[in-house]
């Protein structure tokens, strides 16, 4: 078994916590991990990244070859079309489609979409607004993981479980709202 | 008892450090090496021990208190980022001569292809130029365990030893077995002897021959050391010396073996047996390090009409940036480099200051009041308020080192400039700007210094700053006069008077500071969110 996962998005959003579950789900699993992140400068509203490895395997590099992403994991569209020279061929793009607009010279986004709809595995989600329906607008990112999940090579329990251990501390209604955003977003994936 | 964690590794090598029994941890923040030492500023067990971790204010600061820990026989960490090295480098470079009592490991945390630095420096080149033995860990169990022994390694050989690790290493997480059992402090004792650590010229030159003779045996201990590893292989052709984390690149593509003798190293001197070892056995030798081309240059030589050499300096590795398992594909035989070309529609999205920020209305008004001289000339520093050389600032002309705006203004002003002006953090001004002040003062430079305070060290992720509440008083008392020392609050209603105070200390000829203060909107949103928390 082996996933090679790109996470993508704009300084701020809140990759890194897509990024801890699933490191958490593949250590539970025993599997091997290594999660390269971007700190300092670039964290501040630019584009950021994390390529996160979960294999049977040992892991050498900590970098995702180019073409070796099975999959690329956006909370923004067109931050999701930057790593695409990462994608594998028969990788899948699982991204937000809201925009985050915070540069002058952001293209149309409609040239975003039709760009995106040239990818042969897709799927393109409103995590904020499907969290919204949930009742927890503070749970995009796991709409997004959940949108993921049926990718990831791993029991759908294996994540909730991994959702359980990182909120435990906040209580169990936090736990409860965050895998009900989770398992949302896999709906949407799965009607595809 | 061992467990696993999942560690960055600079989390292993806190982890390893605490393990070890340090008195403490010095450091002043500098991505990629932050992590560590927050690491420990927040472990329980840290704590229990009265394991110091108080941020520094430089790393010159730090490797000299790390140096007293030593001198009193417990163990010290430093850590900082790469071009900390050469803040630090006074004092590093001279404890190559006093050599180690209690053990000090100083991480140095390298940046190639500069993520969030202003060049690519490669710290191996110190511990070659102190006779400092180097530690290059390839993962980060290696780095746990590296640091561990690093410690070990100081105290046995009386000397300090350098831990250099690169960004893919320091900022990636990878499932690390650690030990359960925290380390113990040393009773306190003093060098076998003592004259070692008083470097007048008698005692450095006996040092320095000692020095030379110790530096013999580090190198035979390296050819014999676990973490460098000659891998025999069948097509020899070709020898593979790869350094550090370069390692795993060449390994990532070699998946089922690599057919290439292969040497790994990780511990310097270079294990100049086993490199002779592949230079006899092998028609060439590929040289894969990260950073700058250390060991080819030396491989090579200025003759280099020995075995060929691939590498950096020839053109099959990239000559500059990090390493990756794709940009050495041509070097090791795998063909091109894949296509790296994104969609057109996809543009840049550089980092910018947060919305809020008070180093925006510093910028904003400051570009305003200095309309009036179109010639003028900003110097700014280190630190967040460099983003305000982009759009929609473009409000500083130059940013070098650690406190160089105020002196850059002062040489401008000495050579007949004006309006020369200088913007610099409150962080960066106590790191290294309060010297470049005191000169100023003295020879009473016309300059008008702008010290943004946001009330923490931003960058790096908030840190504490060591000069918060004594500003104005650290002005004063280096000599700037009291009139001429304006603090404002940087917020879009004070523009006006923010404007005015600019243009007066612009008119005053000679050593104006000017002081913004307002809390860093980062910290001050993490402080509201705590708050609000606690109150749930």
């Amino acid at each position: 078994m082996k996933k090679d996962i790109i996470l993508a998005g704009v300084g701020g959003q809140g990759i890194l916590s897509i990024a801890t579950i699933i490191g958490e789900a593949a250590m539970n699993c025993g599997l091997n991990i290594k999660q390269a992140e971007v700190h300092g400068m670039s964290q501040r509203g630019g584009d950021v990244q994390s390529n996160l490895r979960i294999s049977s395997a040992p892991i050498l590099s900590d970098l995702i070859p180019l073409r070796g992403a099975d999959i690329i994991i956006s909370l923004e569209p067109m931050e999701s079309l930057r790593y695409l020279p990462f994608l594998a061929e028969n990788g899948w793009v699982v991204t937000n489609s809201e925009p985050f607009i915070n540069i002058p010279n952001y293209p149309e986004t409609d040239a975003v979409m039709a760009e995106l709809k040239k990818v042969k595995n897709l799927v393109v989600l409103d995590v904020d607004k499907i969290a919204k329906e949930c009742g927890n607008p503070r749970a995009a990112n796991m709409v997004l993981l959940g949108a993921a999940t049926p990718y990831l090579g791993m029991d759908m329990a294996r994540i909730e479980e991994g959702i359980e251990s990182i909120f435990a501390r906040k209580g169990h209604e936090v736990v409860e709202s965050n895998v009900k955003a989770l398992r949302a977003g896999r709906a949407v994936a799965e009607s595809k | 008892m061992k467990k696993k964690l999942l560690l960055l590794g600079d989390e292993a090598i806190a982890m390893a450090a605490l393990n070890s029994g340090i008195s403490g941890v010095y450091a002043y923040p500098g991505t990629p090496s932050t992590e560590i030492t927050e690491f420990i500023q927040g472990s329980k067990t840290a704590k229990e021990n009265g394991v110091h971790s108080k941020w520094c204010t430089n790393e010159k600061t730090a490797m000299e208190a790390a140096l007293g820990v030593s001198y009193v026989g417990r163990r010290a960490m430093v850590c900082m980022k790469h071009v900390g090295m050469n803040v630090a480098a006074d004092a590093f470079v001279n404890s190559g001569i006093t050599g180690a009592n209690g053990g000090v490991v100083v991480v140095a945390a390298d940046d190639p292809s500069m993520h969030s630095s202003q060049n690519e420096q490669d710290s191996r080149f110190y511990g070659k130029f102190a006779f400092i033995p180097v530690f290059e860990p390839s993962s980060q169990q290696e780095a746990y365990d590296m640091t561990r022994y690093a410690f070990e390694f100081s105290e046995k050989m009386g000397t300090p030893v350098l831990l250099r690790i690169t960004t893919r290493m320091a900022h990636s997480r990878a499932v690390v077995e650690v030990d359960d059992s925290y380390g113990k402090k040393a009773d306190l004792h003093f060098p076998a002897n003592p004259m070692n650590w008083v470097l007048l010229p008698a005692n450095s030159k006996r040092r320095y021959a000692e020095v030379l003779e110790l530096n013999k045996k580090l190198a035979d201990i390296s050819d014999n050391s676990d973490y460098n590893r000659y891998i025999d292989g069948p097509d020899r052709s070709m020898g593979i010396i790869a350094c550090g984390i370069a390692y795993n690149y060449l390994m990532e593509n070699m998946k089922h073996g690599c057919n290439y003798p292969v040497l790994k190293i990780s511990q310097y001197p270079f294990p100049k047996a086993m490199i002779s070892r592949m230079a006899s056995e092998c028609d060439s030798i590929l040289v894969l390090e990260e950073g700058q081309p250390l060991l080819e240059e030396y491989l090579r030589g200025i003759l280099d009409n020995g075995i060929k050499i691939y590498g950096r300096l020839s053109g099959e590795v990239p000559r500059t940036g990090e390493l990756n398992a794709d940009n050495i594909k041509p070097a090791i035989g795998l063909g091109e480099v894949p296509s790296s070309v994104i969609p057109d529609v996809v543009v840049n999205r550089p980092p910018a200051l947060c919305q809020g920020c008070g180093h925006r209305d510093v910028y904003a008004s400051l570009n305003e009041a200095l309309k009036e001289y179109p010639d003028h000339k900003v110097f700014s520093d280190i630190g967040c308020y460099t983003l305000g050389a982009l759009p929609p600032f473009r409000a500083i002309d130059s940013t070098v080192d650690m406190g160089a705006s105020i002196t850059m203004a002062k040489g401008a002003s000495d050579a007949g400039f004006f309006p020369a002006v200088a913007v610099i953090g409150d962080s960066t001004f106590t790191h290294s700007g309060i010297t470049g002040l005191l000169d100023a003062a003295n020879s009473n430079a016309n300059i008008t210094v702008v010290i943004s305070d946001n009330l923490t060290t931003g960058m790096t992720g908030g840190q504490d700053s060591a000069g918060t509440g004594k500003l104005e008083r650290i002005c004063e008392a280096v000599g700037v006069e009291k009139e001429h020392i304006r603090v404002v609050v940087p917020l879009a209603k004070n523009m006006d008077e923010i404007k005015k105070v600019i243009k007066e200390e612009l008119d005053y000829k000679g050593v104006s500071v000017i002081i913004p203060r307002r809390e860093c909107i980062q910290t001050f949103s993490r402080k509201a969110r705590q708050k609000k928390a606690q109150q749930e």
